[in-house]
């Protein structure tokens, strides 16, 4: 049988069977091209992503903190870059021998990380952070499963404890919590950025598609900190610390020309690089956080305002005998009756006589513009946590027994900071500049508080401080004039004066031909006996002072001849 | 007409394979590109750390530790010490020299 006469070929099918096949062809063809059109055309998004998903990749790109250098350069603080292990503790597998040598790796105690890893309703834990990179390296190489790192930044501090308490730190997210890390955050931060991508097979990337942010690098800061004034200052405080066996202690120095702060230390103070031992009492920058009351530290500002008043001159003699000063039931002492002095002696001698009859000659509000223009009572603004404004009461509500304490600096309470800067008015013939933390390059305008006149008279009593007849002899520096003023006040505890708890302080500039710098240093509650501002706090701010002169390259105003000191038994003592 | 064709092809072919060595080029530079900024943050990162230990090293508290400890070295003396008056420059409100 050939194939024509197949009986098949004979046999006719209905016409419609053939139509529905291609039409059910058709259609089926339709029905893909459409769905292609409409993939290709319409909603192309989502395969668009998912292709480009295959090879393209958004990577971060890490930002730089910006780091912060001394006046001259000298690098004080400084992110480099730490890995962090952190693991999915669902995907952990790790054996007794790899523990142990993770264990070691990270100097951690096995059971602790056994306790990390096996929380596996977690997703992410870290086991470790900010460890080196080295280490990092030989954990990587243990190949052990869903153990992950990553990168961060740490930020070192060379200086350690000597200027903790100025820089302060970061946190475990390098993101600033103290000191001027804190108060220049935004500045120092840099902001990372990220950019997209393509990426071969083998992970290196071909082709930048685009950059999505791009990344700012922090900028760097320069600090108006002299690092070399910095450390003798820290040292002689801890050692002056150490040998009078106080509670605490600060010191800050001020350029008088340009308000900068070179130098600022307290103690106790701790170690920014390993705080695992940090508490509060040594975290706190006394400078600026703690107020005390100033005692005889302040008697140059009573001065000051009754000279612009006009009630008195240098050379105005003032009845300081019988040695004390009765107001209503409060007595008022001198530490020995002086008769017959001066307004002069009366600082030189820190009379509280002197000093209570001079504030009762002037108005209550004259006193208080006094304190309040200087910066007593108001923020000194340097932009360190926790700054205080120290306590300065309207002059409406002052007593007659009030404002004669306060001239002598009870009732009153203020930072060693603002004393410092108020002192400028003293160094600086009559105004004041704003305190910088960063170098400054022009000197910012200055805002008068008195006349030149009375800058330059109160200057010479508070030189005569100094001398042998003064409260302050040990403030003397061989071959430069120094003025300065010491303090010391009983400390307040629970609303009453503690017997024999001191705050001893004192404030001086050099030279006074022409000063460079105001130094002031409080030590709180010696206990070796001795708590007399001119005989603790004194000696602190001379040997900085002679230092810090040397550090700046001051000429010297005074012929080079040894320093003279009173007799034993023959010393000024300060009425408290 | 069938030899335009076979130019054409030609040509095409040529041009397509040039697209395809440019384009592996440009990503072969890429790379080397990629690899020297990492480099190149490679070394600042290094020049960081260095900048580290060699301000830990040179740290005043340190060099005076060592320079009063092991050297046996002490300031001088106010009274020793001579000043030295730069050439031009103005005398400075009464500063002496001895």
């Amino acid at each position: 049988m050939n194939f024509a006469s197949s009986p098949v070929l004979t046999l006719r099918l209905p016409v419609w069977r053939s139509r529905l096949l291609l039409l059910c062809f058709l259609s089926g063809f339709m029905v893909l091209a459409g769905r292609a059109v409409y993939l290709q055309g319409w909603n192309n998004d989502f395969l668009q992503a998912k292709g480009e998903s295959r090879y393209s990749r958004v990577i971060e790109i890490t930002a730089n903190r910006g780091r912060i250098t001394d006046r001259h350069g000298e690098a004080l603080a400084i992110s480099t870059p730490v890995k962090s292990v952190w693991a999915i503790p669902d995907e952990v597998d790790l054996d007794k021998t790899q523990l142990g040598k993770l264990a070691a790796l990270l100097e951690m105690p096995p059971q602790e990380i056994e306790k990390r890893i096996s929380d596996a309703s977690r997703d992410f834990v870290y086991v470790k952070r900010q460890i080196p990179p080295e280490t990092a390296d030989r954990i990587a190489e243990l190949r052990i499963p869903g153990l992950f790192q990553s990168r961060e930044y740490r930020r070192y501090y060379p200086g350690g404890e000597v200027m903790a308490h100025v820089l302060g730190f970061t946190g475990a997210e390098d993101i600033g919590q103290e000191g001027v890390e804190l108060a220049y955050q935004e500045q120092l931060a840099g902001k990372p950025g990220s950019r997209r991508v393509i990426k071969d097979r083998r992970g290196q990337i071909v082709e930048d598609m685009q950059s999505i942010k791009a990344a700012q690098e922090g900028r760097d800061l320069r600090l108006a900190l002299d690092a070399r004034i910095q450390t003798l200052a820290f040292g002689q405080l801890k050692e002056a610390i150490e040998q009078h066996r106080a509670k605490a202690g600060s010191i800050v120095v001020l350029d008088v020309v340009t308000g900068e702060m070179l130098a600022l230390a307290n103690m106790p103070t701790y170690n920014p690089n390993n705080r695992a031992r940090l508490t509060g009492g040594s975290l706190r920058n006394r400078v600026v956080t703690d107020t005390f009351e100033p005692g005889s530290t302040l008697k140059p500002f009573t001065v000051a305002a009754a000279l612009e008043e006009g009630r008195i001159t240098p050379q105005t003699m003032i009845q300081t005998a019988p040695g004390s000063l009765t107001i209503g039931k409060a007595t008022i002492h001198d530490a020995h009756a002086e008769g017959l002095i001066s307004v002069s002696q009366v600082i030189q001698k820190s009379s509280n006589v002197g000093a209570a009859k001079i504030a009762l000659s002037l108005p209550a509000e004259s006193m208080w513009n006094m304190f309040n223009s200087v910066g007593f009572g108001l923020a000194p603004k340097l932009g360190f946590p926790g700054e205080v404004t120290g306590r300065v009461r309207p002059a409406k509500t002052w007593r007659p027994i009030e404002q004669a304490t306060m001239s002598y600096g009870h009732g009153i309470s203020v930072s060693l900071v603002q004393l410092a800067r108020a002192y400028s008015i003293f160094a600086r013939d009559g105004d004041l500049v704003p305190i910088s933390l960063i170098k400054v390059d022009t000197p910012p305008p200055a805002q008068n508080v008195i006349s030149a006149e009375t800058a330059r008279a109160v200057r010479a009593m508070l030189e005569s401080a100094v001398h042998p007849g003064g409260t302050a002899p040990r403030a003397q520096i061989m071959g430069y004039r120094v003025g300065g003023k010491t303090g010391t006040a009983h400390k307040q505890e629970n609303g009453a004066y503690a017997a024999n708890k001191y705050v001893s302080s004192f404030v001086g500039f050099a030279p006074v031909s022409r000063p460079r710098l105001v130094i002031a240093v409080m030590i709180d509650e010696a206990s070796d006996g001795q708590y007399y501002g001119g005989a603790v706090a004194a000696p602190v701010f001379a040997r900085v002072m002679e230092g810090a002169l040397r550090a700046l390259d001051v000429p010297p105003d005074a012929p080079m001849k040894a320093i003279v000191l009173p007799a034993a038994g023959e010393e000024v003592r300060e009425s408290i | 007409m069938a030899r335009l064709s076979l130019i054409l092809l030609a040509v095409f072919t040529t041009c397509a394979l040039g697209l395809v060595t440019s384009q592996h080029q440009a990503r072969k530079l890429f790379i080397e590109l990629g690899e020297e900024q990492e480099r190149s943050r490679q070394l600042d990162v290094e020049y960081g750390q260095l900048q580290l230990e060699s301000s830990t090293w040179a740290m005043h508290a340190r060099v005076e530790k060592i320079a009063r400890q092991s050297l046996r070295m002490r300031p001088p003396e106010a009274g020793r010490v001579q000043m030295i008056e730069l050439a031009p420059r103005k005398a400075e409100g009464g500063g002496t020299a001895p």
